[in-house]
C-alpha cells in the first residue's frame, strides 16, 4: 500500500518547513534512514530521514515549496501502485496527523524499527534544557501561533503556563504581531508602503525567529550592562605556549569559553534561567557562541564549559561552527544555553552591548584586543594588550553586585589564567 | 479578628456552608456555621443523597426480570416502599452526622439557629443574640420553585422534598418538569411500577443536555413505558376525590386532561435570598440571586456569597468549589477567582445515566463556534456487552485547530463515574491525544472514553 510521507517537526519551534532540496527523485528506491530531502526549518537546514522503505512515487511539495508540519510532502509505495486516493485526501489527512511539534518535544527519542509505518509519528526531539512547565494545550497553541513559551510567565499550578497565559501573550510580546499575521489579521505594528525603488525582502524563517526571540528578550528582561577592560597579555602568552608545536591551534574563543565556564560555576546565580515564578540554577555551564551567518546568526552551544579543558572545547567549537555555517546544526546543538558569548572583536569593534539570549540570563560582549597605554601600579605607563568585555544581565535574575562579582572574577581569570585553576 | 467573635460566620450549613466551615478550620480561621435545620442541607437531607439511595433500590428492583432469566423466581408480594424510604433516610442520617463530625473535627462551631444579616459584620439570631465575624459567607441555598396555581400541599401537589419523603408510592404520577430532578423521579417511580407522565415545556427532556445524548435516554424511557409530553405545559391542576386532574396544553394549543394520584412539580429552584437581611447591608439581588465578583465577593467588602444564592449552576459541587474559593481568598491564599463554566460537571442518575460538562452541540451551534465532534459507542467497549448495557456513547466536542476539549457528553451505564477522566483532561488542559495514548484497562467502560479521544485523532480501534 502506498503511504504518505508527512512533514515532521524537525525542531521544537518549527511549524512550517521549506523543502530546500530533494535528495531522492521520483522512482528512486528509498530505504529506512535514507535522506529523502533537506528541510529548512526556522533555525537550520536539516536532513529528513525516511522512516519507511519503498519507491518514491510522487513528490508532492517540490523543492522551494513550503509545508506545514503534518502536510503530505511525498508518497512512497511499490512501483506502479495507484496513489491517486492518497493524493486526493492529502490535505484532510494531513490535518489529522499528530502535531509532533507540540507534544513530541517532551518525548524521548525512540528508535523507529525498520519497516514501521510513519504514523503516528512521534519523532525524536531533544528538549531544550530548562524545560518550561506548560500544559499540552498551551504548547500546541504556542506552536501554532509561534509564541516562545520561555518568554511567558505561567499562572497555572506551580507556575505552569496555561492557555490564558497565551491569550494574554499577543498583547505583551512581539510574538503577538506574528500571531496576528498568521491569523490573517492586520499586524499591530505600523506597516510601511515601500517607495519607488525600495526592495521588499520577505522574512526568512531565521529572521523571524531572531526578531521574535530577541524582541521578547529585550522587552521582557530588564537589561543592564557592566564593562571592564582586561589585560590579555598573559592569556595570549599562555595560548602561544599551549599552541607551540600544535598543528591545530586552540582559538581565543576556546579560552574565553573555558574561563567563562569556570567563572559561571563559581557564580551559580549568573548561570541561571528566569522561569516565571522561580529561577532555575544550572549545574553545568552550557555556553552559546554567537556565529554570524549570511542571513542572521545562530548560537551553537558548547556543553559543560566549566569542566572541559580548552582543547576539548576548541574541538567542540570547531565542529559546531562548521555545521552552523553550513546550516546543519541540530536543535540539540543550539538550544539550552545557560550563558552566551558574542564577539565582534574581529569586526574591529572595541566594545558593544548585546541582547541576552534566553534561556541564559546574561551575555558577554567581547571587543577587539588592542595595544593600549595603561597606567600601572606605580604610575608608570605600559603598553598592554587590552580587551573590553561588557556583560548584559537580566536584572530579574542577577542583581548588580552579583553581576559585578562575576565579571570581576572573570576579568581576573582572563588577566591571569592561572586563577582558573585555583 | 480584633473585636469579632469569629474570623468568618457562615450563614447556612448546606454543601456550601459546611465546606466553608471545614475549609476555614483547616486554614486556621475561627469559623461558625449557622444552620436552622440540619447540616448538610438539601443535598444530604432531602436531595442528592437520599435520592441516590432510592435510585439504587430502584435499580435492584428493576433487575428482578434478569434474575428470572437465570432461573430464579422472585416473590415481589412483600415489597414495601416504606423500607426503601427507610434506607434513604439511613443514608441521609449517616451523612448528616458525618458532616457534623467533620465540622467539629475542624473546629468549626455549629450554631443551630436561624439568623439574618444585621450589619456588614453581624448576624442576629432569632433569639436576638448577635454573632459577629470579620467575614461573612452567605450560603442560604434554595428551595423548590413554586408556580402560581400549583402551590405545594405535599399531599397531592408535591415538591421534590415531598417526593423524597414519600413513604408510599402513588399508582399514577404526573411529573411537571423534565430537568435532572424530574427525570430522576421518573426513573425511580417507573422502576417501582408507577405509571409516570413526564411533562416538559421545552422540546425535549433534559433540555440543557446534549440533544443526541438525551435521545438515547428518551428511547430507553419510552421502552419502559414512561409517557413523555415535550413542548407541553401544564395549565391547571384540580384536586379530585382520588387525586389530581391536570390540564396539559401542547404547542398547538390543544388541551388534554390527565388524572393521577399525585403531581410532582419540579420546575427549578428559588434562591433563599429573601428575609435574610440583605437590605441591611445594601445588597440587592438580581432575579433573586446575589451578584458576586471574583472570589465570590459581594459588593460589600468582607461579605461573600456561595452556592445556590449565586447565579451559577445550582449544584452541590459548585457550592463546594465556591466555598473553597471564598474561604481561601479571605485566608489570603490565591485560588482561581472563579469557576470555568465549561468545567462544571453535571450528572443525572437515571438509566442510562447522562453525564456531561462544557458545551453541548446545540449550544456550540447556537453560539456559532467553530467546533468539531467525535464519538464512540458503548457497544465498542467489550465490558458493556458483558454487562448487557450496550446503549450509549461518549461524545466530545472540541476546537478543531487546537483540539481543546470544549464539551463532553456521555449517556450510558456509569456515565457519571467515567466522565472525570475527560474533565481532568479539560481542567489540566490535556489534549485528546494525551488521553487517547493512555492505556485504558480492559475490559472497562472507560475504554469508551479512551476510544472517543482516539476518534478525535482518527485512531479509534473498536468501531
Amino acid at each position: 500500500m502506498p503511504e504518505k510521507i508527512l512533514m515532521m517537526a524537525l525542531s521544537p519551534t518549527m511549524d512550517t518547513g521549506t523543502l530546500a532540496r530533494w535528495r531522492k527523485k521520483e522512482g528512486d528506491t528509498v530505504a529506512v534512514g535514507d535522506v529523502l530531502c533537506e528541510v529548512e526549518t526556522d533555525k537550520a537546514t536539516m536532513d529528513y530521514e525516511s522512516t519507511s522503505e519503498g519507491t518514491l512515487l510522487k513528490i508532492v511539495v517540490p523543492a522551494g515549496g513550503q509545508a506545514k508540519v503534518g502536510d503530505t510532502i511525498a508518497i512512497l509505495g511499490k512501483p506502479g501502485e495507484d496513489f491517486s486516493a492518497l493524493l486526493a485526501d492529502a490535505r484532510p489527512a494531513a490535518a489529522k496527523a499528530p502535531a509532533a511539534s507540540a507534544t513530541g518535544a517532551a518525548r524521548a527519542p525512540t528508535p523507529v524499527p525498520a519497516g514501521a509505518s510513519t504514523a503516528p509519528m512521534a519523532h525524536a526531539h531533544v528538549p531544550a534544557s530548562g524545560r518550561v512547565r506548560s500544559s499540552p494545550l498551551a504548547r500546541r497553541i504556542a506552536a501554532q501561533k509561534g509564541i516562545d513559551l520561555r518568554s511567558l510567565q505561567g499562572s497555572g499550578p506551580e507556575g505552569r503556563i496555561v492557555k490564558r497565559d497565551l491569550d494574554a501573550a499577543p498583547v505583551r510580546a512581539v510574538s503577538g504581531v506574528m500571531a496576528a499575521r498568521q491569523a490573517g489579521q492586520a499586524p499591530a505594528v505600523p506597516s510601511y508602503t515601500p517607495g519607488p525603488g525600495d526592495e521588499v525582502v520577505p522574512l526568512s524563517s531565521m529572521r523571524r525567529i531572531i526578531a521574535r526571540r530577541l524582541s521578547e528578550s529585550m522587552f521582557s528582561a530588564p537589561h543592564y550592562y557592566l564593562t571592564v577592560a582586561v589585560a590579555m597579555d598573559e592569556l595570549l602568552a599562555t595560548r602561544t605556549r599551549l599552541n607551540a608545536g600544535r598543528e591545530k591551534k586552540a582559538s581565543i574563543n576556546a579560552f574565553l569559553l573555558a574561563i567563562a565556564g569556570r567563572a559561571l560555576l563559581r557564580h551559580p546565580k549568573v548561570n541561571s534561567t528566569w522561569n516565571g515564578d522561580s529561577i532555575i540554577r544550572h549545574t553545568t555551564a552550557d555556553i552559546g557562541l554567537a556565529v554570524a551567518l549570511p542571513d542572521g546568526l545562530i548560537t551553537p552551544v558548547v556543553r559543560d564549559c566549566g569542566r572541559k579543558g580548552i582543547l576539548a572545547i576548541d574541538g567542540d567549537l570547531a565542529g559546531l561552527v562548521e555545521r552552523a555555517r553550513a546550516g546543519k546544526l541540530l536543535p540539540a546543538e543550539y538550544e539550552g544555553n545557560t550563558f552566551t558569548i558574542s564577539t565582534l572583536g574581529s569586526a574591529g569593534i572595541d566594545e558593544f552591548t548585546a541582547v541576552i539570549n534566553p534561556p541564559g540570563s546574561a551575555i558577554l560582549a567581547v571587543g577587539a584586543i588592542r595595544k593600549e597605554p595603561v597606567v600601572g601600579d606605580n604610575d608608570t605607563i605600559a603598553i598592554r594588550q587590552r580587551m573590553r568585555v561588557t556583560l548584559s544581565c537580566d536584572h530579574r535574575v542577577i542583581d548588580g553586585a552579583v553581576g559585578a562579582a562575576f565579571l570581576r572574577e572573570l576579568a581576573d581569570m582572563l588577566e591571569n589564567p592561572m586563577l582558573a585553576l585555583a | 479578628m480584633a473585636g469579632y467573635d469569629y474570623d468568618v460566620v457562615i450563614l447556612g450549613g448546606g454543601p456550601g456552608g459546611y465546606v466553608a466551615g471545614i475549609r476555614a478550620g483547616q486554614l486556621g480561621l475561627k469559623a461558625a456555621v449557622i444552620e436552622r435545620d440540619k447540616v448538610g442541607g438539601v443535598c444530604v437531607n432531602e436531595g442528592c443523597i437520599p435520592s441516590k439511595a432510592l435510585i439504587h433500590q430502584a435499580e435492584l428492583f428493576r433487575s428482578i426480570p434478569s434474575l428470572k432469566e437465570i432461573g430464579l423466581s422472585v416473590d415481589t408480594k412483600g415489597f414495601d416502599y416504606k423500607a426503601v424510604f427507610d434506607k434513604s433516610r439511613k443514608a441521609s442520617d449517616a451523612l448528616m452526622k458525618g458532616v457534623q463530625f467533620l465540622l467539629k473535627k475542624n473546629k468549626a462551631v455549629t450554631i443551630p439557629a436561624e439568623g439574618t444579616l444585621s450589619g456588614r459584620n453581624e448576624i442576629t439570631l432569632k433569639d436576638g443574640k448577635k454573632i459577629t465575624g470579620k467575614n461573612i459567607v452567605i450560603a442560604t441555598g434554595s428551595r423548590p420553585r413554586v408556580i402560581p396555581g400549583f402551590e405545594f400541599d405535599e399531599e397531592r401537589v408535591l415538591s421534590s422534598t415531598g417526593a423524597i419523603m414519600l413513604t408510599k408510592l402513588p399508582k399514577k404520577a404526573i411529573i411537571l418538569g423534565a430537568g435532572a430532578i424530574g427525570v430522576e423521579f421518573a426513573h425511580i417511580f417507573n422502576a417501582f411500577g408507577v405509571e409516570v407522565h413526564l411533562v416538559e415545556m421545552l422540546d425535549r427532556i433534559l433540555p440543557i443536555e446534549d440533544a443526541e445524548a438525551v435521545k438515547v435516554l428518551a428511547r430507553a424511557f419510552q421502552k419502559r413505558g414512561v409517557q413523555m409530553y415535550t413542548g407541553t405545559k401544564a395549565v391547571s391542576v384540580q384536586k379530585t376525590a382520588g387525586g389530581v386532574s391536570v390540564v396539559l396544553e401542547d404547542k398547538g394549543g390543544a388541551r388534554k386532561a390527565v388524572d393521577a394520584d399525585q403531581i410532582l412539580v419540579v420546575v427549578g429552584r428559588t434562591p433563599n435570598t429573601d428575609g435574610i437581611g440583605l437590605e441591611k447591608v445594601g445588597i440587592t439581588t438580581e432575579k433573586g440571586f446575589i451578584p458576586v465578583g471574583d472570589f465570590n465577593q459581594t459588593k460589600v467588602s468582607g461579605i461573600y456569597a456561595i452556592g445556590d444564592v449565586v447565579n451559577t449552576p445550582l449544584l452541590a459541587h459548585v457550592a463546594f468549589k465556591e466555598a473553597e474559593i471564598a474561604i481561601e481568598h479571605m485566608a489570603g491564599k490565591s485560588p482561581e477567582p472563579r469557576i470555568d463554566p465549561l468545567s462544571i460537571p453535571s450528572a443525572t442518575y437515571c438509566e442510562p445515566q447522562v453525564a456531561s460538562f462544557g458545551l453541548p452541540e446545540w449550544k456550540a451551534v447556537e453560539q456559532k463556534l467553530s467546533f468539531a465532534k467525535a464519538s464512540f459507542p458503548y457497544r465498542g467497549a467489550g465490558k458493556s456487552v458483558a454487562l448487557e448495557q450496550t446503549e450509549g456513547f461518549v461524545k466530545v466536542i472540541y476546537e478543531p485547530k487546537t483540539k481543546e476539549i470544549l464539551g463532553v457528553h456521555i449517556v450510558g451505564a456509569d456515565a457519571t463515574e467515567i466522565m472525570h477522566e475527560m474533565l481532568l483532561g479539560r481542567t489540566a488542559e490535556l489534549l485528546p491525544e494525551d488521553i487517547a495514548l493512555m492505556i485504558h484497562a480492559h475490559p472497562t467502560l472507560s475504554e469508551a472514553v479512551g476510544e472517543a479521544m482516539r476518534a478525535v485523532e482518527g485512531w479509534a480501534i473498536h468501531v
